[in-house]
């Protein structure tokens, strides 16, 4: 990069950072609030399981309830962390449960 | 029929009580039979900022346990002779509200009034959720600040949840939005969220923005709503609210940005 490219790099503005960053927030708060009860608690669970193996933040697990029809589907969702720079591995575990019928 | 608006927004020191002053003070103005009631238990703080506290006797924990009668604990606004205040305990806690004790309170006030404003305390707990439990409408107070956006989202779920109206499946609570402290010249250099962002993140309509004022500070040390300043930006950009809350169609002001002279930018503001 040149000194001009770096001169004239715009900065991002420090409200459009404050913005994304509530909209991951809110987004993510959101889907714990219209889950059941328990999903949180079951996501503090999972992660002490996973974190005995590989050391990975809260964020990273993600557990959604859909509505499919007559069934509800569990989804969760790990990201490991980076081990090889230039791949990005995503351990998708889609465990489909039918027991709960709506 | 009369209202109930609660005056929310999670987090602390967003304007909460100045709003309810302002709010409570500008409908008793436009000739409504107005209460204010002040729900923060503890750290009571509406009496200094409405100017009566040297008049407080009783309180609205005293009429709950049944020591004092609602028109003992009343307090008279000494401007306006049909707006009334009700102050909160300095010496209990939270756990002093009780949900029935709060409902025959606000029961009797319906019959004699037509706006009762609540006061929240800032948080998730007691006295916040019972605050807003009873609401008819809600005044969500904001920032344009991360926390208090995201504590703002919280409470909005927490209307939609835990309030009387939510659980007993009726209408759900009116919401408004309310943005205080705003300064459209850091909005403009990109330092602060702007109305849209905000709006756009929390979802519900917009009932006012409130500019950044010294007037705010003012007000508060002499005991006077800002409503009352008709000179200030803040105390007409309240009367505007009022106006919006009663139905009215009022454009939203003071939100563009303000040229800064040679003067103020060599020696401040």
């Amino acid at each position: 990069m040149s000194i001009l490219d770096y001169l004239l790099r715009k900065k991002k503005k420090s409200a459009a950072v404050a913005k994304e960053r509530l909209q991951i927030i809110l987004a993510r708060e959101h889907i714990d609030r219209s889950g059941p009860d328990y999903l949180p608690e079951l996501k503090k669970d999972i992660l002490k399981v996973v974190e005995k193996y590989v050391a990975i933040d809260y964020d990273k697990i993600q557990v959604t309830i859909e509505n499919d029809g007559n069934c509800e589907i569990l989804e969760l969702n790990i990201s490991l962390p980076d081990f090889a720079a230039d791949t990005v591995p995503l351990t998708k575990v889609r465990s489909t449960s039918a027991a709960k019928r709506v | 029929m009369a209202k109930v608006i609660v005056v929310t927004s999670g987090k602390g020191g967003v304007g909460k009580t100045t709003t309810s002053a302002s709010v409570a003070t500008g409908l008793a103005k436009r000739g409504y039979k107005t209460v204010v009631i002040d729900f923060d238990v503890g750290l009571r703080n509406l009496d200094l900022i409405m100017g009566c506290e040297r008049r407080v006797v009783y309180d609205f924990v005293n009429v709950i346990h049944g020591e004092a009668t609602l028109k003992q604990a009343l307090i008279r606004d000494k401007r306006l002779a049909n707006l009334d205040i009700l102050p909160a305990s300095q010496t209990r806690d939270k756990d002093a509200l009780i949900k029935e004790g709060v409902e025959k309170v606000l029961n009797e006030l319906r019959k004699t009034h037509d706006y009762i404003i609540c006061d929240s305390p800032a948080g998730i707990e007691t006295g916040a959720v019972m605050a807003l439990y009873f609401a008819d409408e809600a005044i969500v107070v904001t920032n344009p600040e991360v926390s208090s956006v995201r504590d703002s989202d919280r409470i909005l779920g927490i209307l939609s949840a835990k309030s009387k109206r939510a659980m007993d499946g009726e209408d759900p609570i009116k919401e408004y939005l309310l943005i205080t402290r705003y300064d459209p010249n850091r909005v403009q250099t990109g330092e602060m969220l702007s109305i849209d962002d905000i709006m756009e993140l929390l979802g519900i309509p917009l009932a006012g923005v409130i500019p950044e004022s010294m007037s705010v500070l003012q007000a508060s040390n002499s005991g006077t709503p800002v409503i009352h300043d008709e000179l200030s930006i803040s105390g007409l950009a309240y009367q505007d609210l009022v106006e919006r809350l009663l139905g009215e169609e009022v454009p939203i002001r003071f939100i563009s940005p303000v040229k800064k002279g040679l003067f103020k930018r060599l020696f401040g503001t």
